[in-house]
C-alpha cells in the first residue's frame, strides 16, 4: 500500500474560518486523496451532517450502491468538538444496499471528535481498494493501510487491535460476508446500523478508518455558547424522560419498555400481537438487576443513556430488547443479550435481524429456542447454515418464499418496536421515512407516548399529517447539526440556533433552520424519486389494516383505518409538496431553492 | 382540530386569561382552520406561510393582564424579561413589537413562542398541537403579572412608583384572585380501591385550578397508596387529569415514571423524608412573588437566588428554597424535599408552592390556599 503524507500547516489544518468546511475526499482506486474546501454558503445552506453529506451523495444516487463512484460520507455537523451538549455525533450516508433509498444514520461515539479535532468536517469515500484496506488519518495526514490481517474480525476484535490510533470506525464479518442490513462500528459498540451502510464499506473493500486530532475547534461567541449551552442543560433537567429517575440518563433506552408496554404496543410475534406476556419480567429494572450496570455514552454528552454491566455487557437498546423478546416470544433475557453480542459483534443492524428472526418464525412456523436464535443469528452473519437465506433482510427472505406480506417492512426496511395500530402518527411517519421504516425520521412516540413537547391523541389521524412533516424536517436539522434527538425530549431549536450561531458566527433562529430542514428532507425524496420510489411504496404491511392487536386494560388496539390512512398520506403529500404520487413538484423545489437538483 | 380550538379558546376564558369572543386560534394541516371569523385572519395567515408550524393563537389577554402588560410593554425596549424562573427557563425573554404586521410578527416568532404586540394581544404557536400556544399565551399572562407586582412593590419601597404604574396596579387590585375562607369539599381517605385514588388525584387537581392556585398545564399532584405513588404525568393540564395519572411502584420495579412530572423524583424523597401521603404542587402568584422579595444588600449570590440561595429565608413560617425544576445539580429535588420536614409548605423560589398531608389532599388543599391567601397579606403588609 501506497502511504502518504501531506504537508500542512497546522494552523491551516483548523476549521478556523467558521462556515467554512474542509472534506477529505479519498479514492480508493487510485489510493489517493485530496482536501476540498467547500463554500461557506454551501455549508450554510445545509447545515452540516445529513444536510452536507446529501451534497455528495446526490450526483451519484441512482448508480448501484455497488459501483465504486458509489460515496461513502461521513459528516461532522457545525457543533461537533465544542461543548454544545451532546452534538458529538456523526452522519454515515450512502445508497442503502437493504432499500434502494437514501441512506443515513446518526453514529455516536467519538468519531466526529476526531474528525473535528483533525481539522476534517467530513470524509467522502470512492472507488474500490484491490485488497481489504484501512484509512487512517492522523491530524492531516493520510495513509491507506491493508487491512487483511484484520479480515473476518469482529467489532471488539478489530477496536482493540486499533484503539491507539484514535476513534475507529469499521465493520465486521457480518458485511464482509453481504449481510444487507450491516452496520458500520463506532469505537466498538456504538452502530450506524439501520439501512446496511457496512455492506457499502465492504463493497469498497474498506475494513476500517482510524482517525486521531489534535487541534482545537475554533468558536466564534465563547461566552453566547457557555450560555446556550447552558439553557440546554437547563431544560435537560427539567426533562424527566431524560433526567429523571427513570429516564434515559438513568434507565437508558430500556426505559420504554415498560412504557410501550404498558400501552399496549409493543409488537410481539411478528406484529400478530401489541401485548408480550413476560414484558414485566425482561424489563429495565430485571436487567439492572442481572448485570447492575453502569453508564456510558457518547463523547461530548452528559446524559449518557448507554449501560454496560458489571461483566462487561453491553445492554441492548429498547428496540433490540423488544425484538429479540417480544418479537421473536423469547422469554429468556440472557438470550436477548446474547443477540445483541453476536449482532454488534459481526455488525448487524438489531432491529432488522430481529425481526427478519420474526418473519422467519412465522413462516417456518418454528418457536425460537435460545440456542436457536444464536445458531440463525450466526448463520446470517457468516452467510453459512441454515440463516444464511436470512441475510438478505425479512423481505427479500419472505418474498422468496412466496409470502412478500409477512415481512413487516417498509421498502425493504423493518419497523422498529412501535405497534403503528397504537400510534398513528407513527403510523404515517413509518411511510414517509426516506429510508424505510424507521422511528427516527418523525419520532412521533414523543407526542404520542412521552408526552413532548405535549401529548396528542394517538388514535387519531387528525392533524397528523403537518405534525410529522414538520418533525421530519426538525430532525433533519438535528441530524444536519449532529446533535442527539434525545435532548429534544427537553430543548427545541431556539437553544441550538444560538449554539449554531454562536459557534459559527453566522445569525440563525429555529425557523430559518427549519427552513434548511424542509430543503434537506425534500432533496431526501428528489433522490428516492430519481431511484423509482412512488407512493406505492409508502405504504406498510396488510396486517396492519385488516388485524387486531392485543386489547386489554381498557385500551383497544383495532386495525388502521385504510381510507384514513390513505387520506392522512394525501394530506401529507399536499403539505410537502409532491404530486399524488408521491414525486416531488417542481414548483416547491423552486421554492425551497433546489432548482438546480431538478 | 375544530375541536382542539375550540377546547382552549374556552379555556383561556375560563381561567381569566381573555374574554369571551376574544380569542383566536388557527390550526393548520392540509387546510387551515380558525375557531371564528375576524378581520386580524389575513394577516395570521401570512404568518402561517412565514413559518413552519400548525397553530397560532392571538388574543387580547382579560384585566387584569391587558394593561399590566400594556404597561410593561410601552416601559421595555424590545422585550420584556420575565423574573420568575419557569418561564425563564422555557420562554427566555418575552419580545414586544409595536404594529400587528405579519412581518414583524414572523421575525420575532422566528427565535421565540410568543409576541407581544402593544396594545393589540399575544400571539403565540405550536407546532404539535394549539394547547403549546395556550400554554405560551398562559406563561406570559403568568410571568408579566408576577413581574408588575414585583417591580411595584420594590419601587414603592424606593419611593419610585410613577403615576401610570400606580394607575395599573389601583386598575389590577379590583381583578385579584379572591380565596374562600373555607376549602372545598375533597374526597375523605383512607381510599378503598384504585379507582377512589385516581379519582382523589383528579379532584385534587382541578380543584387547583379551579382555585387559580396554578395556570392548568403547570403544577403536580401525587399520591401515595400501598406500595405505588399515583402521580400527575408530566405536561397533563391539572384540570383534565382523568387518563394521566402514572401508577409508579414504590420500589422503582417499573419505568412508568418516565411519563411522570418532572418533580417525580422530588415528589419521591418529600415522601419518604415526611412519611406523608399526598403532595399539591401549584405557582399561586403571590406565593411566587413573595418568594423573590429579598432585600438583602449587596448579597454576592443576586441574580443565581434560584438555585443558589445561601440564607435561609422565610415568610412567616413558611421556608423558600432555591432550586431548578427537575434533577440538575441546582435540582429542587435536593433542596425542597428537606425543608418540607416539619412544615405546612415550602415555596421554590420564583417558581412555586408545595405542600404536603396524610391519606388525602384535605389539609395539603387546604393549607395551599392560606398559605396563598397569607403571601397576598404579607405583600400589602410589606407596601406598607
Ligand atoms: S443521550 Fe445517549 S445517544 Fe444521545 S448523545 Fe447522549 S449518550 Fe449518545
Ligand atoms: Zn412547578
Amino acid at each position: 500500500m501506497r502511504k502518504h503524507t501531506y504537508p500542512i500547516n497546522r494552523e491551516e489544518l483548523l476549521y478556523g474560518k467558521p462556515g467554512k468546511g474542509r472534506i477529505l475526499l479519498v479514492d480508493l482506486s487510485s489510493a489517493e486523496y485530496r482536501y476540498e474546501e467547500i463554500d461557506p454558503d454551501i455549508c450554510r445552506f445545509w447545515i452540516g451532517g445529513k444536510g452536507l453529506a446529501g451534497y455528495y451523495l446526490f450526483p451519484e444516487i441512482t448508480r448501484s450502491w455497488k459501483n465504486p463512484s458509489m460515496p461513502l460520507v461521513f459528516m461532522t455537523g457545525p457543533l461537533t468538538g465544542t461543548l454544545a451538549p451532546a452534538s458529538g455525533r456523526t452522519c454515515v450516508m450512502s445508497k442503502s444496499p437493504l432499500t434502494g433509498t437514501v441512506g443515513d444514520c446518526s453514529v455516536g461515539g467519538s468519531l466526529g471528535w476526531q474528525l473535528k479535532k483533525a481539522g476534517i468536517d467530513g470524509l467522502v469515500i470512492t472507488g474500490r481498494s484491490q485488497n481489504l484496506c484501512g484509512i487512517e488519518i492522523s491530524d492531516g495526514n493520510v495513509s491507506i493501510e491493508d487491512a487483511g490481517w484484520l479480515a473476518g474480525a469482529s467489532a471488539n476484535e478489530f477496536y482493540e487491535k486499533l484503539k491507539r490510533k484514535g476513534s475507529v470506525a469499521g465493520i465486521g464479518p457480518a458485511a464482509e460476508n453481504g449481510v444487507l442490513f450491516s452496520s458500520i462500528m463506532v469505537d466498538g459498540t456504538f452502530a450506524a446500523g439501520r439501512g446496511g451502510a457496512g455492506l457499502v464499506s465492504a463493497s469498497k473493500n474498506l475494513k476500517y478508518i482510524t482517525v486521531h486530532g489534535t487541534g482545537r475547534v475554533p468558536v466564534h461567541d465563547s461566552e453566547r455558547l457557555r450560555s446556550a449551552s447552558e439553557d440546554i442543560r437547563r431544560l435537560v433537567a427539567a426533562t424527566p424522560a431524560l433526567t429523571g429517575e427513570h429516564g434515559l440518563q438513568n434507565c437508558g433506552t430500556a426505559a420504554l419498555y415498560d412504557l410501550i408496554s404498558s400501552r399496549r404496543m409493543m409488537p410481539a410475534a411478528n406484529f400478530r400481537r401489541t401485548f408480550f406476556n413476560k414484558a414485566s419480567s425482561m424489563n429495565s429494572h430485571a436487567y439492572s438487576d442481572e448485570y447492575n450496570p453502569k453508564r456510558y455514552g457518547c463523547k461530548g454528552c452528559h446524559i449518557l443513556c448507554k449501560r454496560v454491566g458489571e461483566d462487561g455487557t453491553h445492554l441492548p437498546e429498547y428496540e433490540t430488547m423488544s425484538h429479540f423478546s417480544a418479537l421473536i416470544e423469547n422469554e429468556n433475557l440472557r438470550a436477548v443479550t446474547e443477540a445483541n453480542r453476536i449482532c454488534n459483534e459481526a455488525g448487524m443492524d438489531t432491529i432488522s435481524a430481529g425481526a427478519t428472526l420474526a418473519c422467519f418464525s412465522e413462516i417456518t412456523g418454528e418457536k425460537l429456542t435460545p440456542d436457536r436464535i444464536t445458531e440463525l443469528l450466526i448463520g446470517m452473519a457468516s452467510g453459512r447454515g441454515e440463516g444464511s437465506e436470512l441475510g438478505q433482510g425479512s423481505y427479500l427472505y419472505a418474498k422468496s418464499k412466496g409470502c412478500p406480506e409477512l415481512s413487516m417492512s417498509v421498502k425493504g426496511m423493518e419497523l422498529p418496536g412501535y405497534d403503528p395500530r397504537g400510534a398513528y402518527g407513527m403510523a404515517l411517519g413509518y411511510v414517509t421515512s426516506t429510508r424505510g421504516a424507521c422511528h427516527l425520521r418523525a419520532y412521533p412516540i414523543s407526542h404520542e407516548i412521552l408526552r413532548k413537547p405535549v401529548a396528542t391523541d394517538r388514535f387519531s389521524f387528525a392533524g397528523k399529517a403537518r405534525i410529522v412533516k414538520i418533525a421530519e424536517d426538525m430532525n433533519a436539522v438535528i441530524d444536519s447539526l449532529t446533535v442527539c434527538k434525545f435532548l429534544f425530549f427537553g430543548c427545541s431549536l431556539e437553544e441550538y440556533a444560538s449554539a449554531y450561531s454562536a459557534v459559527t458566527g453566522i445569525e440563525t433562529s429555529a425557523q430559518d433552520l427549519l427552513a434548511a430542514g424542509e430543503r434537506i428532507y425534500f432533496r431526501d425524496r428528489m433522490m428516492n424519486a430519481k431511484c423509482g420510489f412512488t407512493s406505492k411504496d409508502d405504504d406498510l404491511p396488510p396486517r396492519f389494516f385488516s388485524e387486531e392487536g392485543s386489547s386489554g386494560n381498557g385500551i383497544e388496539i383495532s386495525p388502521l383505518n385504510r381510507e384514513e390512512f390513505l387520506e392522512t398520506r394525501s394530506k401529507y403529500y399536499r403539505i410537502r409538496g409532491l404530486d399524488p404520487q408521491g414525486f416531488p413538484l417542481s414548483s416547491k423545489a423552486k421554492e425551497l431553492g433546489l432548482e438546480n437538483l431538478l | 382540530m375544530r375541536r382542539l380550538l375550540e377546547k382552549y379558546s374556552a379555556k383561556m376564558v375560563a381561567a381569566g386569561l381573555a374574554e369571551i369572543g376574544n380569542p383566536l386560534l388557527g390550526g393548520l394541516d392540509a387546510e387551515l382552520e380558525w375557531n371564528r371569523e375576524d378581520s386580524a385572519i389575513p394577516v395570521l395567515e401570512e404568518v402561517f406561510r412565514g413559518l413552519n408550524i400548525n397553530s397560532l393563537l392571538f388574543s387580547l389577554p382579560a384585566e387584569p393582564y391587558r394593561s399590566i402588560i400594556d404597561f410593561l410593554a410601552s416601559e421595555d425596549a424590545g422585550h420584556i424579561r420575565p423574573e420568575d424562573s419557569e418561564t425563564r427557563t422555557f420562554m427566555h425573554d418575552l419580545p414586544v413589537i409595536k404594529d400587528f404586521r405579519s412581518d414583524m410578527i414572523i421575525d420575532k416568532l422566528r427565535n421565540r413562542k410568543s409576541v407581544i404586540v402593544k396594545g393589540k394581544g399575544i400571539v403565540t404557536w405550536g407546532t404539535v398541537s394549539p394547547e403549546q400556544a395556550f400554554i405560551f399565551y398562559s406563561s406570559v399572562c403568568f410571568a408579566c403579572f408576577v413581574k408588575f407586582f414585583s417591580d411595584y412593590l420594590r419601587d414603592s419601597r424606593r419611593g419610585l412608583v410613577t403615576t401610570g404604574q400606580e394607575r395599573v396596579f389601583r386598575n389590577a387590585l379590583k381583578y385579584l384572585d379572591r380565596y374562600p375562607d373555607e376549602p372545598p369539599e375533597l374526597m375523605s381517605g383512607p381510599f378503598r380501591n384504585r379507582e377512589d385514588v385516581y379519582r382523589a388525584v383528579a379532584q385534587a387537581g382541578r380543584l387547583t385550578v379551579e382555585h387559580r392556585l396554578v395556570d392548568s398545564f403547570f403544577g403536580n399532584v401525587s399520591l401515595k397508596w400501598g406500595d405505588t405513588l399515583f402521580i400527575s404525568q408530566t405536561t397533563s393540564s391539572l384540570d383534565e387529569l382523568e387518563g394521566c395519572i402514572d401508577p409508579c411502584p414504590l420500589d422503582g420495579s417499573a419505568c412508568t415514571s418516565i411519563t411522570a412530572s418532572s418533580e417525580f423524583s422530588a415528589h419521591m424523597s418529600i415522601l419518604r423524608l415526611t412519611g406523608m401521603d399526598a403532595i399539591l404542587h401549584g405557582h399561586p402568584k403571590f406565593s411566587v412573588i413573595m418568594s423573590m422579595d429579598c432585600q438583602k444588600a449587596n448579597c454576592p449570590t443576586r441574580g443565581s437566588c434560584h438555585t443558589s440561595c445561601p440564607e435561609k429565608r422565610f415568610i412567616r413560617d413558611i421556608p423558600i428554597v432555591p432550586g431548578e425544576v427537575g434533577t440538575g445539580p441546582f435540582g429542587l429535588c435536593n433542596t425542597l424535599p428537606p425543608a418540607m420536614e416539619g412544615n405546612r409548605g415550602v415555596i421554590v423560589y420564583g417558581h412555586g408552592l408545595f405542600t404536603v398531608s396524610k391519606i388525602d389532599f384535605k389539609t395539603a388543599f387546604k393549607n395551599l390556599l392560606s398559605i396563598e391567601r397569607m403571601c397576598q397579606e404579607e405583600y400589602f403588609k410589606h407596601l406598607g
